[in-house]
């Protein structure tokens, strides 16, 4: 098994823990925005609630939401440790001017993932937090659904009331955006897989997700600050 | 005066290299890791020749001045290699290619040599795209050839205009190979400054190591030189800035014969001299030749206004125009020898019909070509009645395709774009067929001490072909040093290692040093450039591609008074003891001003008109070179071990066999 | 034209550098080292150090020269090194900074010129074909597909110059590396060893201590030679597939 350790310290390999991780966590943003599209449904959060209630007591989506943990803190975790080599690789100096090609979110991305970290650890301790720890949250009752669910909708709603938290959200997803700019397209480069016919294609695909889905995500928290 | 013994084989031509390879004494592989070879130099020939050491299991230890042995200025070549694989059908052979590099020589090599370079450059072929060496490829997947000057068949490899980087990178893999085996000891930025004789024997080398300006000692049982060649002793030149003559100077200053000096070759095709600040002449590949006219105006009245471009080139009339090459050698046209096309362009130059400021420019034009490759592309496309236009748009493909990156160099260098004008050309000096004399083992009169590639004198007589440089270089490397250093090594198999402690070592470390501290203790006022850039023009003006006794005489006083003048008034700052790129320059330029009065001497004595040495004493009523095979069938070697004394002249006769000693004709 | 050159000195790699001012008057026909030229011969004149860079062909091809230019390796022209940019694409009263190339894995010797050398090794772990003088076959007995060919001879011809490492954020070296893999592992000669060479390629350059590509693409754009990342895509590729398939 030592190939598997070799594999995954070297450069390319470390290199691969983030393509992947960062491949997984965008299918997961599909999921999550879907499933949070819901918000919008104007039924009171009856539909958002018992969707809520599926997400945390599913034992297939427990499994898969540790993974999902686990993902989040490994692509930062080896986000961090890349930055810190790559600094030391550049020597210390930075030139006086500023090169070609290198786009900003490319020169950016720990940063910008610092910035959605910190984002998340908020986010979590709004919602998930409060769902899963407390007992905060009062149950409510819905006709055809069996058993009381936690009334997480309202407390969305409230929570968008607050500027400064909408705020948070559309910096929040802001960085999202440029990170995917440039992570979308380059997980696949990392991958191999660049073609002259196909990576105009996902690049396309790249920047349509980059733009699309975090503008979806922004549109949930304007939606109820506006109560539109 | 010594009678110099070539030792070329007996035997018919085609069969002496055979015959004699088989009768070469070995060395077995147990007694090989007890040999060891020094090898200086790492382009073409040095790289080849280290690695194919090292495969073969001796302990190679070697040198390079640059920071990696890939920079070696082989990288530059562009044009290609020749090999007479006969791909294209055309009528291509081993006699063909030696008889062509005899007669481009004007008939001033050694017939043994150049026949084993015609015969072992098919392997060359084989053994670089075994390398990995992208040769040029036709659709159907096999390798292509493109014709160079001096020839009539297609016979040129070639990788895109970069032949000799992927050639040198493939002899680098080879060697870095090595390296990482463990056979090779490779010495980055380390100079040789001096050969160590032991008993008249090369047993190893001073090297100054250039980061920290040590000098250090390398013993071994033989010493190999593939230094390259000496033409920046003219200052401008196509060679890179580093290129320099010094290894093959010092192995003189060590008794080492140097070779027809005077053969130099002037490349007809260079961009023009822009000014005085100008460090360097860029070459534009002889291919270029392959579709380019070479031209200027026909009459005296449109020159100024061609200079001044108040007519724009492309817009003179055919009838205008002089295509003097084509008008002067209807057999070869535009393919003339180097020698040839860059006398014909000084002379239109010399009677002011030059085409830019200084007068000293040709066009080059390639409007012809880019009509011709468009019209037929056009009829391919079935477009019969194309408009010029597009038959342009199409021809500018297609030669895009084929020079495109040469175009690009022309136009970053020039800020001109050949597509829409054509090029500007001038003649400058870019290979020395001169150096160290060796025999047909490549070994110089030292025992001991070998020169191959550039820096040997052998193959190419008064002036090599084009595409021929790269083909030497390796053949030496590959093919013929690891056979012929059996003649040496067989005999050494019971020497021991040699030891570096030995007084001949301390002497030879204690001149070196002692040369730096004279130079560097002068502390005068002029920089080293300044002493090269007059040198260069005493060379240009006197020695260039026109020579005449009263020239060269003021010359050597001339390149003497200013070795004087070194002597007594040259800064070079820093010390000795640290990276010091001035104080390396110093010592060799300190060593071109010596080389140049040899080259001039020998120019001086060659009373004739041969290859790239034009006597103007000497030439036809139509102004070609006029050879004097009585007298001067010889090979003049130099002695010139001390300064103080003039050179003293060996010859050794040049005795054609195969060949018809002939007048050369491209017209 | 009258330029004003900041330019970065340092006497060795254990002492610190630091940018120095020095006025220059140059033409346009100049290329940039000759500009230098110009500028050292009046340092010499004055009997001061000149400003140490490292040079050789000044026809675009050795690799040698090395420099940052106003923030870019080889300055402002695409496709093309120090030596082949002219004067033309400056203007007079320009500020010019120039500085070497900055990596880790290129120690700075002096003012301008690094050491390079973790780019020969990196060759030596495996950018070759292993094939002694004298075995090889004939030239034509292996054909290939002419498109192929040309793929192969984009990356090879990487000049070795070190711009690439240079440009990148993440002082990477992984289009050095790419170009040669790629280069060889297009060729059938070459493929037989290319999931040896490239699994010793890589590990040479981490071990060389250079920084973990972050596609940031500056390579491709700096690089004299505009190798493209297509190779480092190849790179990675082959060397994944390497890693989960080699015995």
């Amino acid at each position: 098994m030592k190939w598997i350790t070799k594999l995954l310290t070297s450069s390319l390999g470390q290199k691969l823990i983030m393509s992947l991780t960062g491949i997984f966590l965008i299918l997961f943003l599909i999921v999550h925005l879907v499933g949070n599209l819901q918000l919008l449904a104007h039924d009171n959060g009856e539909s958002f609630n018992i969707y809520a209630a599926f997400m945390s007591h599913n034992p297939f989506i427990r499994v898969i939401s540790i993974g999902l943990y686990a993902f989040i803190l490994l692509h930062s975790i080896q986000g961090i440790a890349l930055w810190l080599t790559n600094r030391k690789a550049k020597g210390g100096h930075s030139s006086k001017g500023k090169v070609a090609g290198a786009d900003w979110s490319s020169r950016n991305m720990a940063l910008l993932g610092v910035l959605i970290f910190a984002f998340l650890c908020i986010h979590m301790g709004d919602f998930w937090v409060k769902m899963r720890f407390t007992d905060s949250l009062p149950l409510v009752n819905y006709p055809g659904h069996e058993g009381a669910v936690e009334d997480i909708f309202s407390r969305v709603h409230v929570a968008f009331q607050n500027i400064w938290i909408v705020i948070i959200y559309v910096v929040g997803v802001i960085a999202l955006a440029f990170h995917l700019v440039h992570g979308f397209q380059s997980a696949f480069q990392t991958l191999g897989l660049n073609h002259k016919k196909y990576t105009p294609l996902i690049k396309g695909i790249g920047w349509l997700y980059a733009i699309l889905f975090p503008l979806g995500f922004a549109i949930l928290p304007l939606y109820h600050y506006f109560n539109l | 005066m010594k009678e110099l013994d070539g030792k070329v084989p007996p035997g018919p031509m085609a069969e002496k290299w055979e015959h004699y390879k088989s009768t070469i004494p070995l060395v077995s592989p147990n007694n090989k890791r007890r040999l060891d070879v020094i090898v200086v130099g790492t382009g073409l020939a040095g790289a080849s020749a280290a690695a194919t050491f090292g495969e073969l299991g001796y302990n190679v230890k070697c040198f390079t001045f640059h920071d990696s042995p890939r920079r070696a200025h082989s990288i530059a070549a562009q044009g290609g290699i020749n090999a007479a694989k006969n791909y294209q059908n055309d009528g291509d052979s081993v006699h063909r290619l030696f008889y062509d590099t005899i007669k481009g020589g004007d008939y001033r090599s050694r017939e043994g040599n150049v026949h084993r370079l015609a015969e072992v450059s098919t392997a060359i072929i084989d053994q670089c795209v075994a390398q990995g060496v992208p040769f040029a490829r036709e659709y159907g997947g096999l390798l292509e050839n493109r014709s160079f000057g001096g020839v009539q068949v297609s016979r040129t490899f070639y990788a895109r205009g970069q032949t000799g980087q992927q050639l040198l990178l493939g002899a680098y893999q080879a060697l870095s190979r090595q390296i990482s085996l463990g056979t090779v000891e490779m010495f980055n930025r380390h100079e040789m400054m001096d050969i160590v004789t032991i008993d008249g024997k090369a047993r190893g080398i001073i090297a100054r190591n250039l980061l920290t300006g040590k000098l250090e000692r390398y013993g071994a049982h033989c010493v190999v030189l593939a230094t390259g060649g000496y033409g920046n002793v003219y200052y401008l030149s196509t060679n890179a800035m580093g290129c320099n003559v010094s290894a093959s100077w010092r192995a003189v200053r060590r008794g080492a014969y140097m070779a027809n000096p005077c053969f130099t070759q002037i490349h007809p095709t260079c961009i023009p001299v822009s000014g005085d600040y100008q460090s360097k002449l860029t070459l534009m590949s002889e291919s270029l030749r392959n579709d380019g006219r070479v031209w200027v105006p026909k009459n005296k009245a449109d020159v100024e206004p061609i200079r001044s471009r108040k007519i724009l080139p492309s817009s003179l009339k055919e009838e205008d125009r002089d295509y003097f090459l084509e008008r002067r050698y209807p057999a070869f046209g535009n393919l003339v020898p180097r020698d040839v096309a860059s006398r014909a362009a000084k002379m239109v130059c010399d009677d002011g019909f030059g085409v830019n400021g200084t007068g000293l420019a040709v066009f080059l034009d390639f409007d012809s070509a880019i009509m011709r490759y468009g019209k037929s592309d056009a009829n391919a496309k079935g477009m019969h009645d194309a408009d010029d236009a597009t038959i342009r748009k199409f021809g500018e493909a297609k030669v895009a395709e084929l020079y495109g990156n040469l175009f690009e160099m022309y136009e970053k260098i020039t800020g001109e774009n050949p597509y829409q004008t054509p090029m500007m050309i001038y003649p400058a000096i870019h290979y020395t067929m001169g150096g160290l004399w060796v025999d047909y083992n490549l070994e110089t009169n030292i025992p001991g001490l070998f020169a191959l590639g550039e820096c040997n004198f052998s193959d190419h007589g008064a002036n090599r072909l084009g595409a021929s440089a790269l083909m030497q270089g390796l053949a030496d490397g590959y093919f013929v040093i690891p056979y012929t250093i059996g003649t040496f090594l067989a005999n050494d198999i019971r020497t021991p290692r040699i030891d570096t402690n030995r007084d001949e070592f301390a002497a030879s470390e204690k001149s070196v040093y002692d040369r730096m501290i004279q130079i560097m203790s002068v502390k005068g006022n002029q920089s080293v450039e300044n002493f090269h850039r007059k040198l260069g023009h005493i060379m240009w003006n006197y020695c260039g591609m026109a020579r005449n006794a009263e020239g060269l005489q003021k010359a050597i006083s001339d390149v003497r008074a200013l070795r004087e003048e070194f002597y007594k008034d040259v800064f070079v700052p820093g010390t000795e003891n640290e990276f010091n790129p001035e104080l390396e320059k110093a010592y060799r330029v300190a060593d071109f001003l010596e080389m140049g009065e040899l080259i001039i001497r020998d120019a001086l004595n060659r009373n004739e008109s041969c290859g790239g040495h034009f006597r103007e004493e000497y030439q036809t009523p139509e102004g070609e070179a006029l050879r004097n095979d009585e007298e001067y069938t010889y090979v003049a070697a130099w002695e010139w071990t001390d300064t103080k004394t003039d050179p003293v002249l060996h010859k050794e006769e040049l005795k054609f066999e195969a060949v018809e000693l002939k007048t050369r004709s491209y017209k | 034209m009258k330029l004003t050159l900041h330019i970065w000195r340092q006497r060795s790699s254990k002492e610190k550098g630091s940018f120095e001012t020095y006025a220059v008057t140059a033409n346009e026909h100049m290329s940039f080292l000759e500009m230098l030229d110009v500028l050292n011969q009046e340092l010499i004149e004055a009997k001061k150090e000149p400003v140490a860079f490292e040079h050789d062909c000044r026809e675009g091809i050795c690799g040698a020269c090395s420099m940052v230019i106003n923030g870019r390796p080889h300055g402002p022209v695409k496709g093309t090194t120090t030596c082949q940019v002219h004067m033309r694409h400056y203007k007079d009263g320009d500020h010019i900074w120039i500085e070497p190339f900055r990596a880790q894995s290129f120690p700075v010797i002096r003012d301008l010129v690094v050491d390079r050398s973790s780019f020969d090794r990196i060759i030596q772990s495996g950018g070759f074909i292993s094939v002694n003088t004298g075995q090889a076959v004939d030239a034509n007995s292996i054909p290939i597909e002419k498109d192929q060919a040309g793929e192969a001879m984009d990356a090879a011809s990487c000049i070795g110059c070190g711009a690439c490492v240079a440009a990148c954020p993440n002082g990477s070296a992984m289009l050095f590396t790419a170009a040669k893999v790629s280069h060889l592992a297009l060729m059938p000669q070459g493929a037989i060893e290319n999931e040896r060479r490239v699994q010793a390629m890589v590990e040479q350059m981490d071990k060389e201590g250079f920084g973990k590509c972050s596609n940031t693409y500056a390579c491709e754009a700096e690089c004299p030679k505009e190798i493209s990342v297509l190779h480092i895509a190849r790179l990675n590729r082959s060397y994944f597939k390497s890693m989960l398939t080699s015995k």
